[in-house]
């Protein structure tokens, strides 16, 4: 906000203890559930001493584990072919006009809009009828296949925005300066988006690991992902093996974004600023 | 003295001269089609002698920049002819014509270093690495920017900026350098300063330098020869001076400079009479009854009190009253009412003219050689 | 000043004569870019087509169709059973507990994202972004897990559990209620109202503010006549952005709600699960679909700028 604008008098004072109240509000259960994963008790939600054997036990727990390892296969497949496709819309919609573009616009938007429940059920039915005529199974294609479905959409709206932002006599220049049309994509497009490639990417990332109901459906012949999984186990009953399986799960995320961070610092942030 | 034929002349010239530069015929460019067809460029006929600073001028939409990148190849001509050096390049792409661009917002890499800008030309055409490096290092030190390799476009100031913009192109050594409003974004001593150093830079590398600007003071202050440019139609290309003294229309006239216009009717070939029926001797080639409009610049118009015209200004003189008077330091501005108009007048602080006040009763006189009678 | 570089001194390729100019030339070239334009976007959007629009369109189909015998769909026989089924007293409940519960979930996160967006808007740059990026880290942490959280706090025996015994209140579970659903979406979605509220208030020019302070506006009337009518497009994007996902909710109300909260998520869910009637759920989606889809136009004309 431009101008000064410093709240006055008991606003300050109400509006400094909201934001704190809503990061508390944040935190504070993810806290709690980091705390219950060493808690020595049946019960989920109570202290009972401190033990690391929940985890130990997952580490032992081959189905969890499979389930794990089913997860970031097809959330490495996922979100390196939607990356690809996405970066592809986002240039053709950015830089080109052909027919059929808003028609194509129109359907990257789609995915987004759409609830998963929807999402769900279209690709059941899909798959369930491809089964009868092709004999596709369903099982790790299937789910990876639904979830660059929905990534590509947002891959390419990020990759879109910066694309937008980037100044677009750029490329005019290089080729000015007697670069063809892919060289002046490779060395200067392509370095310029490349943060909004790498954003899209971890933002696929984390939409394929988290996805439930949409796997929940496509998914057969015995595979699992961990949220889905963990899902089940929730129905059936809850012990703090969940927590520690979350706390996992967590740790996982938070490195994924720690890491896309840093990558972005080493490229160094110029680049980003100035686009 | 005919106004018509001053543009003309100069095509006919260029015929008899050396290869030109750039030579542009018949060139049209249109946007669009149907009913939102735009004509950008209408039809032109130019020519850019090796090693001069030529400048395009004229008001935004005028056509000047479509021009320019029609020549550096961002833009195809949809009819016409367009030469460098005596060769066709129409329908090469950028990357295959040998001129290079300075562009407005200098549209420097900002994920490269200065000298992997200044060397990108060169890298792109197929230089090793240190033949680039060392070709790049030579022209940042020619644009003064010595000890700024490593830095990123970002580090620099507006005009380091350009500086490297510059260097950037000039490294491929190109037959014509073009450049794209290059100053808009510098400040006003900024400007001033790097107009002079382009002026130089030029005459040192001898090298045609296109430029396109809306600013009329920077083209008349650098270039070599002007090209006035309205609606995408070329109205007049002449040297500085011939612009200013003899503009061919009305446009021209009063794009270029400060000047008074005022309506009148040819009487006939020598004289023409004002709104207030006095007549005035002016010549002109038009046919009588033509509207037309009698150009008098503010710094040739005399000013003094009432009935102090010389004898032998007696048939080109008004009388009026002042209007208003500002001092501007090296200059008085006063605006004279006459009548149905008021007409600005520029005089010199030192002179033994005397400072007028408004409401002053004063009479207006000039040279008349110092009119000229311009049409639309 | 260095020595200037002679021409022709770099060995470089001659260069190529090229072509008058026409009309036809430049048609040509526009058309080869339209080309290159459509090979570019082909493989997205052939993959798109394949496994989203005809997806999309087989639900339609089923829709219209009717429930066979092993709980499957006979594709033969088409009729507006489906819809007509639609209209039943079950389903409206439900529709209106979900739109109810979307809604509710929506008004807190506005009462509770507006104070803080603000707040955030007139700190200074450093600041925001720190507290940007502590706002988007639970964004990127799992969404089941946080809903999981949710359930540790509020089982029997629970952490709330606990503070309220402790303060007097006696033992509360209030896991599986409808608070619990609409306290585990407001959790999930705060984010989304935040980010655009943030957005939009902080293009708004602070001085505006100040001036109206300066015409001797109160805090509450700057805020009535000033503030809110400027961030509204922010207040629209962010409302939409959390009133969608809410309404077709699944993972949320399925580990938070209880028997009594069924919502529309949930109950699509179980005709194909278990009450094995496709025809009828595929009835529900669409209609979740389509209006969804018109709930995002109103978006996109209204706010959708702040995005």
């Amino acid at each position: 906000m431009s101008g000064i604008t410093e709240p006055r008098g008991w606003t300050k004072g109400a509006l400094t203890t909201t934001s704190w109240l809503v990061y508390f509000f944040f935190y504070a259960p993810i806290l709690v559930l980091i705390i219950f994963s060493f808690s020595d008790s049946r019960n989920a939600s109570v202290w009972g001493g401190f033990t690391t054997v929940w985890y130990s036990d997952f580490a032992a727990d081959s189905e969890l584990t499979g389930a794990l390892w089913n997860s970031v296969r097809i959330a490495v497949v996922a979100t390196l072919i939607s990356v690809v496709l996405g970066t592809m819309s986002a240039l053709a919609l950015e830089r080109f006009r052909f027919r059929g573009q808003r028609v194509f616009d129109a359907l990257l938007y789609l995915p987004v809009i759409i609830p998963d429940v929807t999402m769900a059920v279209m690709l059941l039915l899909f798959f369930a009828q491809a089964a009868k005529w092709f004999g596709f199974p369903k099982g790790f294609g299937t789910i990876a296949l639904s979830h660059i479905a929905f990534c590509i959409s947002f891959v390419s709206i990020v990759v879109r925005a910066r694309l937008g932002g980037m100044d677009d006599k750029l490329e005019e220049a290089a080729m000015d300066l007697y670069a063809s049309r892919w060289q002046a994509f490779r060395h200067v497009t392509l370095p310029l988006i490349m943060p909004g490639i790498l954003g899209g990417g971890l933002l696929a990332m984390t939409l394929s690991l988290d996805d439930v109901v949409i796997t929940q459906f496509v998914t057969g012949g015995g595979w699992s992902t961990l949220p889905v999984y963990v899902f089940s186990l929730i129905r059936k009953g809850v012990t703090p093996l969940i927590n520690a399986v979350s706390v996992v799960m967590l740790v996982a995320s938070m490195a994924l974004v720690a890491l896309s961070l840093l990558t972005q610092r080493l490229r160094g942030d110029d680049a980003v600023r100035q686009s | 003295m005919a106004q018509a034929d001053v543009a003309r002349v100069d095509v006919e010239e260029e015929v008899t001269r050396a290869v030109d530069a750039v030579s542009i015929r018949g060139v049209t460019k249109r946007f669009g089609s149907g009913d939102s067809e735009v004509v950008a460029v209408d039809d032109i006929d130019l020519s850019i002698a090796d090693g001069e600073f030529f400048a395009m001028l004229g008001p935004s939409g005028c056509g000047k920049t479509t021009t320019l990148r029609m020549i550096a190849g961002l833009e195809f001509p949809t009819a016409g002819s367009l030469k460098i050096f005596g060769d066709e390049v129409g329908t090469l792409p950028p990357n295959k014509r040998p001129v290079n661009t300075v562009f407005q917002n200098y549209a420097l890499f900002p994920h490269m270093t200065v000298l992997d800008n200044v060397s990108f030309g060169l890298r792109m055409q197929g230089v090793d690495k240190a033949t680039a490096a060392t070709k790049a290092g030579e022209l940042i030190d020619l644009v003064q920017l010595g000890g700024m390799e490593k830095r990123k476009p970002s580090q620099l100031s507006g005009g380091q900026q350009q500086r490297v913009a510059l260097a950037r192109a000039l490294v491929n050594q190109p037959k014509v350098l073009l450049l794209d409003e290059p100053l808009g974004a510098l400040d006003l001593k900024l400007r001033q300063e790097m107009q002079l150093e382009l002026k130089s830079l030029q005459r040192e590398l001898g090298v045609s330098f296109v430029f396109v600007t809306h600013d009329q003071e920077e083209a008349l202050t650098m270039s070599d020869r002007i090209a006035v440019m309205h609606h995408g139609r070329l109205l007049q290309v002449g040297s500085a001076e011939e612009l200013y003294e003899r503009p061919i229309n009305r446009f021209v006239a009063d794009f270029i400079g400060q000047t008074n216009l005022v309506e009148a009717t040819v009487a006939d070939g020598d004289m023409i009479v004002l709104g207030n029926g006095s007549k005035v001797l002016a010549p002109s080639d038009y046919a009588a009854g033509t509207q037309v409009a009698m150009s008098l610049r503010p710094e040739a118009i005399s000013i003094g009190p009432r009935g102090s015209v010389p004898a032998e200004h007696r048939a080109d003189s008004l009388d009026g009253v002042v209007s208003s008077a500002v001092y501007l330091g090296h200059a008085l501005d006063y605006h004279v009412s006459v009548d149905w108009i008021d007409l600005e007048v520029r005089a010199p602080a030192v002179g033994s003219q005397g400072r007028f006040q408004p409401g002053d009763e004063v009479s207006i006189w000039w040279d008349r050689s110092s009119n000229w009678v311009v049409a639309d | 000043m260095a020595a200037v570089v002679e021409r022709d001194e770099i060995d470089v390729e001659p260069f190529v004569v090229g072509e008058e100019a026409t009309p036809e030339f430049e048609a040509a070239n526009i058309a080869q870019e339209r080309r290159r334009g459509f090979l570019i976007a082909l493989p997205a959007y052939a993959y798109l087509i394949v496994f989203f629009a005809i997806p999309l369109l087989t639900v339609i189909v089923y829709s219209f169709a009717t429930r066979d015998r092993f709980g499957g769909a006979d594709l033969t026989s088409f009729n507006l059973d489906s819809y007509v089924d639609l209209n039943d007293e079950l389903i409206r409940t439900i529709i209106v507990r979900s739109a109810g519960l979307a809604i509710l979930t929506t008004l807190i996160c506005l009462v509770v994202s507006y104070p803080f967006a603000y707040y955030m808007a007139t700190r200074s740059e450093t600041v925001r972004n720190i507290m940007l990026v502590f706002v988007m880290i639970p964004f990127w942490t799992n969404f089941l897990v946080r809903n999981y959280a949710w359930y540790v706090i509020l089982g029997t025996d629970g952490p709330l559990s606990r503070v309220a015994e402790f303060l007097g209140f006696g033992p509360t579970r209030v896991l599986f209620t409808q608070a619990a659903v609409v306290l585990g979406l407001v959790y999930g979605f705060l984010p989304f109202m935040i980010l655009p509220l943030y957005a939009s208030i902080e293009r708004i020019d602070g001085r505006l503010l100040e001036a109206s302070r300066d015409l001797y506006a109160t805090g509450l009337q700057s805020f009535r006549h000033v503030l809110w009518p400027l961030s509204l497009p922010g207040v629209i994007a962010g409302s939409i952005l959390v009133f969608i996902p809410s309404l077709g909710a699944y993972v949320t109300p399925q580990v938070l709600g209880g028997t009594g909260t069924t919502m529309l998520g949930s109950y699509i869910v179980t005709q194909f699960l278990t009450a094995r009637n496709l025809p009828f759920g595929a009835a529900m989606s669409t209609v979740l679909m389509v209006f969804m889809l018109a709930a995002t136009i109103i978006y996109f004309r209204k706010g959708g700028r702040t995005l």
